[in-house]
């Protein structure tokens, strides 16, 4: 069984990677589908349905830890909407 | 430049010389101008001591029309990407597929002998059918190709080579793309009729034309799901019954439909389709043709050698290409709710902000049942749409198509609307895809509010105009 402590770790793990997108166009959709989706399936009650969409997020993390890393290794300039982050 | 008397009813911006001419003056004129030129004109009621800012562009660079509403040191420099009709970034989950197969999965999928092809065929067989999935065909209805152009090449030759004996004759329309038309003229070279069908003022065609072009020995109807550059899509299920009911085969460009609109092949009877993965957040340089089998449709290929695709396109697929491709169908299907909603709003939004500024035009149709909404084409009369670009240079958009937007002709698409020279010199095409943000669209509203206004206020036109002058009366010259 899936607890809804899974769940929400899984939510707080995915929503970290989406944040590590270097690329602002990924990372901000990232965001927006990872938080939506969730939202969307909030009232999702069949337990086999809940293990499914739950092992579809374990591997859509996996492909984020390695597209966030592949994005962090190319990086180009911030877009003009990109506010500078001030180093140091 | 000099304006005589007598009145000339010929379009004037058509005249490059002018165009470039204007352009220019446009380039010298911004670089004079202080950084924090438009609208803040009351700001001398405020008593703080505005700094100037702390990055000048470079000497000679012609940004110089930058944002009068915030410090533009605190921002990136890279444009913002609005021109997803010329192609799309690869979604990281395609890349993550396509990664596999320059990496582990190098397999030949042509070679039955051992492991190796045989994964790679799997995955190959798995993309045919996500592709032939997203329009409700058979995955042996799928050839895999280099893209549309190569898919397009394909059919308009291919199908009326095969069937030359009987039938000599071609229908398309004037506001394909340029490889259709080109093929097209190809065609005609070869001894071919082509027709080539008008359409309305907002760029769809007349079905009464189609079936009064339809002869005996016609072969072939290709007409075009999705406008590249208005986003006007043909009614698919009306031409498809017309050219079943006649025998005809109808093939459609749905580079910019697929998987944006619903098509169903069988529901609209459409015999052969082009798509292109780049246009899907797919990788370059994939894309398919869709052949129906039944009734069969039969071509002479262009590429022959091995016999692969069944003997239609030859030569060893691309796995990471393919299987990249597959993925983004995928995608496209999965998302397809969601995605339209977003781009929906967003278009919405965009629409408004710029149809806002008076003397605009919208380019397309009015009838959200015929507009696919990523694609929003706006004319902004008495501005030429090569000098706002200029002005625009933080955010990357195209006037026109991509293969037509490095000159300064206008667009034989708007033309064949009916817009004149100047409201076809002066339009631009917004694209809006999945990866587009909002942030980006109040970005863009704002930037060209702001650059139409001043461009407007140092162009002759828009003064003469403002007086009265009606511009059509007027005859330039001075090459
Ligand atoms: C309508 C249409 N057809 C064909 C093409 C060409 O597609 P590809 O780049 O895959 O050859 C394009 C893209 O520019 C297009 O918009």
């Amino acid at each position: 069984m899936t607890t809804s402590k899974q769940v929400l770790g899984l939510y707080k793990s995915l929503l970290e990677k989406a944040y590590k997108f270097d690329n602002y166009n990924f990372r901000e959709y990232a965001k927006r589908k990872v938080s939506d989706s969730f939202r969307m399936n909030k009232d999702v009650k069949d337990e086999n349905e809940i293990k499914n969409l739950y092992n579809e997020g374990i591997n859509q993390l996996a492909m984020l830890d390695r597209q966030t890393t592949i994005s962090k290794m190319f990086t180009f300039d911030k877009l003009v909407v990109e506010p500078l982050r001030k180093h140091h | 430049m000099m304006f005589s008397k007598s009145v000339r009813a010929t379009p004037f911006l058509k005249d490059a010389c002018f165009s470039r001419a204007f352009a220019e003056s446009i380039r010298q004129f911004s670089h004079g101008l202080p950084s924090r030129m438009a609208s803040k004109g009351k700001d001398i009621h405020t008593s703080t001591i505005v700094e100037p800012p702390k990055v000048q562009p470079p000497e000679g660079s012609t940004i110089s029309l930058k944002s009068s509403s915030r410090d533009d040191s605190m921002f990136g420099t890279r444009p913002i990407y609005l021109d997803v009709q010329a192609t799309t970034p690869t979604d990281p989950r395609v890349l993550d597929k396509m990664l596999t197969f320059y990496t582990g999965l190098y397999g030949n999928p042509h070679s039955s002998t051992h492991a190796y092809g045989w994964e790679t065929e799997k995955e190959v067989e798995k993309a045919r059918a996500h592709v032939a999935e997203l329009i409700g065909a058979d995955p042996k209805e799928i050839i895999f190709t280099s893209g549309a152009t190569e898919t397009n090449n394909m059919v308009i030759k291919g199908v009326p080579r095969f069937y030359k004996k009987t039938k000599r004759h071609i229908i398309t329309t004037q506001t394909e793309h340029k490889c259709v038309l080109d093929s097209a003229r190809h065609m005609q070279d070869e001894g071919y009729d082509v027709t080539y069908l008008p359409v309305n003022s907002e760029g769809l065609i007349s079905l009464d034309d189609l079936r009064k072009a339809i002869r005996k020995d016609t072969c072939l109807v290709s007409i075009m799901a999705v406008n590249n550059e208005i986003g006007v899509i043909q009614p698919l299920k009306e031409i498809g019954e017309i050219c079943r009911e006649h025998k005809v085969f109808f093939h459609t460009d749905a580079a910019q439909a697929y998987g944006k609109i619903d098509i169903d092949v069988n529901d609209m009877k459409i015999d052969l389709l082009s798509i292109s993965s780049h246009k899907i957040y797919g990788p370059k340089g994939a894309g398919a043709c869709f052949i129906r089998r039944r009734p069969r449709v039969r071509l002479e290929p262009i590429i022959t050698g091995g016999g692969q695709e069944r003997g239609l396109r030859s030569g060893t697929l691309a796995p990471p290409l393919v299987c990249g491709f597959g993925e983004a169908a995928r995608l496209m299907k999965e998302e397809s709710k969601y995605d339209r909603a977003y781009i929906d709003r967003l278009s919405e939004k965009l629409k408004k902000g710029l149809l806002s500024i008076p003397s605009t035009q919208f380019n397309g149709s009015t009838n959200p049942k015929y507009q696919y909404p990523g694609c929003v084409n706006v004319s902004f009369a008495y501005i030429e749409g090569e000098s706002l670009l200029m002005a625009l240079k933080d955010i990357a958009l195209s006037s026109g198509s991509a293969c037509t937007s490095a000159s300064l002709e206008p667009s034989y698409v708007l033309h064949a609307l009916g817009a004149d020279d100047a409201l076809a010199h002066s339009s631009i095409r917004f694209g809006i895809g999945r990866f587009t943000t909002e942030a980006e669209i109040d970005y863009v509203i704002n930037a060209i509010n702001e650059r139409v206004e001043f461009l407007r206020k140092m162009s002759p036109l828009w003064e003469m105009v403002q007086e009265g002058i009606d511009l059509n009366s007027i005859e330039w010259s001075g090459h």
